[in-house]
């Protein structure tokens, strides 16, 4: 019966724990997005190589 | 979204965490994925830069892991009446089917553009004809249909070494082929030595896995028809120039042992034992996969060294 009331959460811990998630849930998003930023950027480095220098004034 | 109210049985209402996500991309499927491909890029003549082979490697094991989720999307309704399978985070009630779709669509077309645009668009496309072959194809129309489910479907596993060679090369050749064919003709036996012990699990849910639809005798006798035809494409790599001496006498020695196995699972048909080797063969063939893709990387990469000069560098 114990390990029945331990179970079930209260309605403040569930908002909370939903809260923290949410959070967790943004932050993966966020940095998924700069990866994402951060791996076009290189690439595209990569792809010029020493060319992006290498043009007429 | 409250979980609460969807899905009886939810362990927390309080919305899927990172986690969950992650496990709707199937780690350990995405790992033996992410070993291929490196396998199949590793192994390309030419070479690709560290950054774009990074971006590479990346864009396909996250097509894979998207494909995982979608595939969990679908088989929600007989992944909960499955022991293996019910404790993957839409049966649980920890992640919404909505949800699922959802992420495993944005991580589908995100890595399929990405890896288009910067590395190439043969790469790109074999990427979405796996992704496309494994949902479309297999678990939607083949797997709840025909007990050559796995057989043909096993082709969206066998493509992974296929884009990493691409993904270097910008096309297909033999040898990316062969890699695809040693997965392709592995999957078969490899998966009917699982339903073998898992045939209730199936039969429950109605899959058509062989041991449900032609009884556990022909599974035995189709094992060993595969393993027979796995071995000697096995040992192939070594005949095109791919692999090399220590490929040559592996790939021998675990196909004599895989074979081995084989016929021990066609013999041994009663009780607990049949389990037995049926289990031993499962766990064999991951390491015997394991084990052949490890060697050729082993051998390019001591290829490599050699070429830049570090073994020699040593010696003089």
């Amino acid at each position: 019966m114990t390990a029945k009331k331990d179970n079930k959460m209260t309605a403040a811990q569930t908002e909370a724990e939903r809260v923290k998630r949410q959070r967790l849930r943004s932050i993966a998003i966020a940095v998924g997005l700069a990866v994402l930023v951060v791996l076009f950027y290189a690439a595209t480095i990569v792809h010029l190589g020493g060319n992006a220098l290498n043009r007429p004034l | 979204m409250a979980l609460e109210t969807q899905v009886e049985g939810t362990e927390i209402g309080a919305g899927p965490g990172v986690g969950d996500f992650v496990a709707l991309m199937k780690p350990r499927v995405m790992s033996l994925v992410v070993f291929t491909a490196l396998v199949g890029m590793m192994a390309a003549p030419g070479g690709l830069h560290p950054v774009l082979g990074f971006i590479a490697l990346l864009c396909i094991t996250v097509g894979a892991g998207a494909s995982g989720a979608l595939n969990m999307w679908y088989d929600a309704d007989i992944d909960r009446h499955m022991a293996r399978t019910a404790a993957r985070p839409i049966p649980r009630g920890l992640v919404s089917a909505g949800e699922a779709l959802t992420f495993g669509t944005v991580l589908s077309v995100t890595s399929v553009l990405t890896l288009g645009v910067l590395i190439n668009w043969t790469a790109g496309a074999l990427l979405a004809l796996t992704i496309a072959f494994y949902i479309f194809v297999y678990t939607m129309w083949l797997k709840r249909r025909t007990p050559q489910n796995i057989v043909i479907g096993g082709a969206a596993g066998a493509f992974p070494p296929m884009i990493g060679w691409a993904a270097v090369t910008g096309g297909v050749s033999i040898e990316g082929i062969v890699l695809f064919l040693i997965i392709f003709m592995w999957t078969p036996p490899h998966f009917w030595a699982l339903a073998l012990y898992r045939c209730r699990d199936y039969e429950r849910v109605g899959v058509p896995m062989l041991p449900v639809v032609a009884g556990p005798d022909e599974t035995r006798r189709q094992i060993v028809i595969y393993s027979l035809l796995l071995v000697p494409v096995a040992i192939s790599p070594y005949f095109i120039g791919l692999g090399g001496l220590a490929y040559l006498v592996t790939s021998s020695v675990l196909g004599a042992i895989f074979l081995w196995l084989a016929v021990r699972v066609y013999r041994t048909r009663e009780g607990r034992e049949a389990d037995r080797v049926a289990k031993q063969l499962f766990a064999f063939s991951i390491f015997y996969l394991f084990a052949l893709f490890a060697v050729l990387l082993g051998e390019n990469l001591a290829e490599r060294l050699i070429a830049w000069g570090v073994f020699g560098g040593l010696t003089a």
